[in-house]
């Protein structure tokens, strides 16, 4: 047989990243809310996504960070193990290096101040303008969130609303239920 | 069209490019020169200007090494050269003369006379079939004999 063996196929890509040739590096990982497309720039995670269709991920990875993107399991080493080790319920924290380079000044702010909100706990959308700065910008901190690139990392799932309702999530709102039940926020 | 993803280009030509390098080089040493074709390809990558003719591009590559791999184990064999007599390998002569023919052409001509490939490889690396292939290499080798008439 002269196929591409499994074996060949992954030492091609392992080599590749070694060699530091990627712009950008993605795999699948399983996880309770559905496998999660993560992605990896020269500076750190740069991507999760639900419900990824590979084909629109990869034109925009290559259009984001370079067309050398490819599928490679060793760069995604360390995310995922500490998605992990999240989902098994023994990391509350991320100690992954993130690329937010790309991401607007005021919806970068907004993120830093997300990535503050403790495991376990939950903030308004009000709350969390309040604390970027923008006390008025409940909506627009609202949209950071449903654009946020690296979700479960940086928690939007802990951003609910001023009724205390879940109000939205860019996974759907089982996913973000899912993951506030999983951190002892809601029963 | 532009340039794909790396992933896109690797995933449709990895195939055929290893069927290629198993038939000139052998099963085993052709894994070693699969991982450097590719390691190739993505160093050039970016600097490519648009994604058209990548597969002959791929073949091109995959050649050279082929050739390098070739090469290695003969070093102290009696073995014939592929040096012309200049010094410099036949595939670097012709990929300079063959540079003003259009793409098709010129790939047929650099990977039937410069790397020695034969028809129906090359009609893969082109997309096409042998016949087309031999048409094309026949084509370019007369516009390089007209361009050195004038």
């Amino acid at each position: 047989m002269n196929a591409v063996s499994p074996d060949l196929d992954r030492r091609f890509r392992d080599a590749a990243a070694d060699e530091g040739l990627l712009d950008a590096a993605y795999d699948f990982v399983d996880s309770p809310v559905g496998p999660l497309l993560v992605a990896t720039s020269k500076r750190g995670v740069c991507r999760i996504s639900y419900d990824a269709e590979p084909e629109r991920e990869l034109e925009r990875l290559a259009r984001e960070f370079g067309v050398r993107v490819l599928r490679s399991a060793k760069p995604i080493d360390a995310a995922r193990r500490e998605l992990d080790e999240y989902f098994e319920g023994t990391r509350r924290e991320f100690d992954l290096p993130l690329d937010v380079a790309l991401v607007a000044d005021f919806n970068r702010r907004v993120l830093r101040e997300l990535a503050r909100v403790p495991y376990g706990e939950v903030v308004t959308y009000g709350e969390l303008a309040a604390r970027s700065a923008r006390p008025r910008a409940a909506r627009a901190v609202g949209m950071v969130m449903n654009r946020n690139p690296l979700p479960i990392v940086l928690p939007c799932h802990r951003v609910i609303g001023a009724n205390g309702k879940l109000t939205g999530y860019a996974g759907g709102l089982e996913r973000k239920e899912t993951l506030l039940r999983l951190e002892g926020a809601i029963l | 069209m532009s340039l794909p993803p790396f992933e896109r280009f690797y995933e449709q030509h990895r195939e055929e490019i290893f069927g290629f390098l198993v038939r000139r080089l052998g099963r085993d040493r052709a894994e070693d020169a699969f991982q450097e074709t590719f390691l190739r390809a993505l160093r050039a990558y970016p600097k490519l200007r648009h994604g058209e003719h990548l597969r002959a591009w791929a073949y091109t590559i995959a050649s050279r090494i082929a050739i390098d791999e070739h090469r290695r184990p003969r070093a102290d064999a009696d073995l014939p050269e592929l040096e012309s007599l200049d010094g410099r390998p036949a595939f670097a002569q012709l990929e300079h003369l063959a540079d003003q023919l259009p793409p098709t052409e010129r790939t047929a001509v650099v990977l039937r006379y410069g790397y020695d490939l034969d028809y129906s490889d090359i009609g893969a690396a082109l997309g096409s079939n042998a016949t087309a292939a031999r048409q094309a290499a026949s084509a370019g080798i007369r516009r390089l004999r007209q361009k050195e008439l004038r």
